[in-house]
């Protein structure tokens, strides 16, 4: 599927943001139960079904445009929002090979790459882009290697080092994060930056995860899906800016919540980098307002009832406890009391 | 999670690179590039024997730099369980194999302010490759290779006339043997051991380092060892609802594939704990030769490795 990109989004005030019927058909809802807890819910990255967000293993939609023209905002307003340790390069590279090749293959007519030994071009018709770059050296780029090509796709991305019986969050670009600090977690390793999730903890999540990622290996990546809430279609909603976003929480009404509350999913990917052994994470964020949800009933029918039943601790870590009543009052319109078929697609 | 679909390749070249050491040169079957891959890595080589399947690991020696081909180096073992006597007797140019994607269980550190690299005999395999990516940096580096003598010394021309006074050989035949004690003693801080090559030279080495104060996440060591053999037990797969032998040269593991059952692996070697299977029931002991499970796991009698552990048992069931 050749996505069409709309070509006047914000995702910041004055917001300008929808999904298509057909965006809202791909969207990740990611609740395949009635209720809700942590798990390791990690399966292998094969291809989705065709026109899903995972039939690709990195994927573009038509909100391309206007999430890269909000990732160039961010930097331009805060360069710390890019950061990668010296030792990181060579992972560096291995991640511009990686979303290069495979946005080249699956979207040929938005993307081209021509190799001819180290020298390569790059041509990204989207972004008006035609970069002729030899491979290895980062002199013959505009900007570091991460920094380069992440922003020239959606979502945001971290790049762990494999040492010490850890992973280390080495390098990362990240502007559309759910409210953490690639500043403030940089240089920390598996846990350190886990160490404020709740629950997971006790449940042995972590442990679990690790394991599964150290033994991670090339050509099987795995992902999973991780959600939160958002005010507004705004993807920028660091720690950084929280001045900014923040009092948003306060606004939301029983007239204005169907429209400005947002149901916010990670899809992320982690795949082992072949020259360096790293791991390179991809947070893919998709919005969705309960307006538009709702138009699937199962979904409004199964996130009434995972709202309503959440427990307290998850309610206070993902920052729904002031408007957590009036959303679920607004989704008991859309909860016929029926149950809701399997899994997590349309019915 | 299900295992991986391999790579089939073809061998392309064999080199005899000493009486005992064959180098082989393997390409894709469709003349793409192979994956990149760090040094120190490995690929499990798939061998189909006719009546046994052999999946041995085995260091690849060539440069990350130089897809073209993998080149690995089998040193013939008579005595073992029959992987590498395939390798030298049945398989000949044009033979195809099929290969793991390169797995890496024994990385350079990227933080190192020096390496020390310590190869025994064939285990300068996977250092080899090491040395590509060491020569591509800043970072001071040195390679201490011992060898019985000429016949076990594979490749050191070739290193020493490419990398000069970074290659110290050692041939114990006459003699000659690396000092770990002086060796450790005067490195500066930040420097990183890594050893590939006999258990008691990788003791030794460690041994010194930690005398001298090493942390022990400066250490590295990459062993090649066989699976230990032993009495030939019975296993019940649970989920599978299958009961088999496991043979005296087959590993849990092996039988398990050989019964035509799906199991997750990686290192093939106990330490990554990839292959991990719960024990639901066991009548007997296990015999834990793994470097992954820890002490409680172990004496818990709840946990097991199959790639390289046994059992001694009138009866164990697995949650497989």
């Amino acid at each position: 599927m050749v996505p069409v990109f709309k070509t006047d989004e914000s995702f910041r005030a004055p917001f300008h943001y929808s999904n298509s019927p057909a965006a809202i058909r791909r969207f990740p809802f990611p609740f395949d139960q009635d209720t809700f807890m942590y798990s390791v819910n990690a399966e292998p990255h094969l291809p989705g079904p065709v026109g899903s967000c995972c039939e690709f293993p990195i994927d573009i939609d038509e909100h391309y445009l206007g999430e890269c023209r909000e990732r160039e905002i961010v930097l331009a307003a805060d360069t710390d929002r890019c950061l990668a340790l010296p030792h990181m390069i060579t992972a560096q590279w291995d991640v511009l090979e990686l979303i290069m090749t495979h946005l080249a293959h699956d979207y040929p007519d938005h993307f081209e790459l021509r190799r001819d030994g180290n020298h390569w071009r790059w041509i990204n018709r989207a972004l008006g882009r035609d970069d002729h770059f030899t491979f290895g050296d980062v002199t013959t780029l505009p900007q570091e290697p991460l920094e380069y090509m992440t922003r020239q796709t959606q979502g945001d991305w971290c790049i762990l080092d494999q040492r010490n019986d850890s992973l280390w969050l080495d390098a990362g670009m990240v502007t559309t994060q759910a409210d953490w600090s690639l500043n403030f977690n940089l240089g920390m390793n598996f846990r350190e930056w886990h160490s404020p999730v709740p629950l997971a903890s006790e449940l042995g999540v972590f442990d679990r995860a690790l394991k599964l990622l150290m033994n991670l290996r090339q050509g099987s990546p795995v992902r999973r899906l991780n959600w939160s809430m958002t005010i507004h279609p705004r993807l920028d909603t660091s720690p950084e800016q929280f001045p900014v976003w923040g009092p948003d929480r306060t606004s939301v009404t029983p007239q204005n919540v169907g429209e400005i509350l947002h149901l916010r999913v990670e899809l992320q990917a982690l795949w082992r980098l072949p020259r360096s052994n790293a791991i390179v994470f991809s947070i893919r964020g998709y919005l969705i307002n309960l307006r538009e949800l709702v138009t699937v009933p199962k979904w409004g029918r199964r996130l009434h009832r995972v709202l309503k039943n959440m427990h307290p601790a998850l309610i206070a870590y993902k920052g729904l406890r002031r408007y957590h009543e009036t959303a679920v009052t607004w989704l008991a319109d859309y909860d016929d009391g029926n149950s809701t078929t399997p899994g997590t697609q349309p019915d | 999670m299900k295992t991986v679909d391999n790579i089939h390749v073809f061998v392309s070249a064999i080199e005899e690179a000493t009486p005992l050491v064959k180098r082989f040169t393997l390409r894709r079957l469709t003349g793409e590039k192979l994956p990149s891959f760090s040094g120190g890595s490995h690929v499990t080589v798939v061998m189909r024997g006719g009546e046994r399947t052999f999946r041995n690991p085995y260091s690849l020696l060539s440069s990350p730099r130089q897809t073209d081909s993998y080149e690995i180096a089998v040193r013939r073992d008579d005595r073992g369980r029959g992987g590498s006597t395939y390798m030298h007797s049945l398989v000949t140019v044009g033979t195809p194999l099929e290969i793991s994607h390169p797995v890496n269980s024994f990385p350079l550190s990227k933080l190192a302010r020096k390496q020390i690299l310590i190869a025994g005999g064939i285990g300068i395999t996977p250092i080899m490759a090491m040395i590509e990516d060491l020569s591509l940096g800043m970072v001071d580096w040195e390679l201490h290779y011992s060898a019985r003598g000429p016949d076990d010394t594979v490749f050191a021309d070739r290193l020493s006339e490419r990398h000069g006074d970074r290659v110290r050989l050692y041939e114990t035949a006459f003699g000659q043997r690396i000092d770990f004690h002086k060796l450790v003693g005067q490195q500066p801080l930040g420097t990183h051991l890594y050893v590939c090559g006999p258990s008691l030279m990788i003791l030794d080495a460690f041994a010194a380092a930690q005398a001298a104060g090493w942390p022990p996440s400066h250490l590295h060591a990459e062993q090649f060892r066989a699976p230990p053999t032993g009495e030939p037990f019975e296993v019940h797969l649970a989920q599978a609802r299958k009961t088999m032998l496991v043979p005296a040269d087959q590993t849990l593991l092996e039988a398990i594939e050989a019964a035509g059952i799906d199991a997750a692996s990686l290192c093939r070697n106990g330490v990554c704990g990839r292959c991990e299977l719960n024990v639901l029931q066991l009548d007997g002991e296990l015999i834990h030769n793994d470097h992954f499970l820890t002490a409680k796991d172990r004496s818990s009698g709840t946990k097991i490795m199959p790639c390289v552990s046994r059992a001694k048992c009138r009866s164990l069931v697995l949650d497989r």
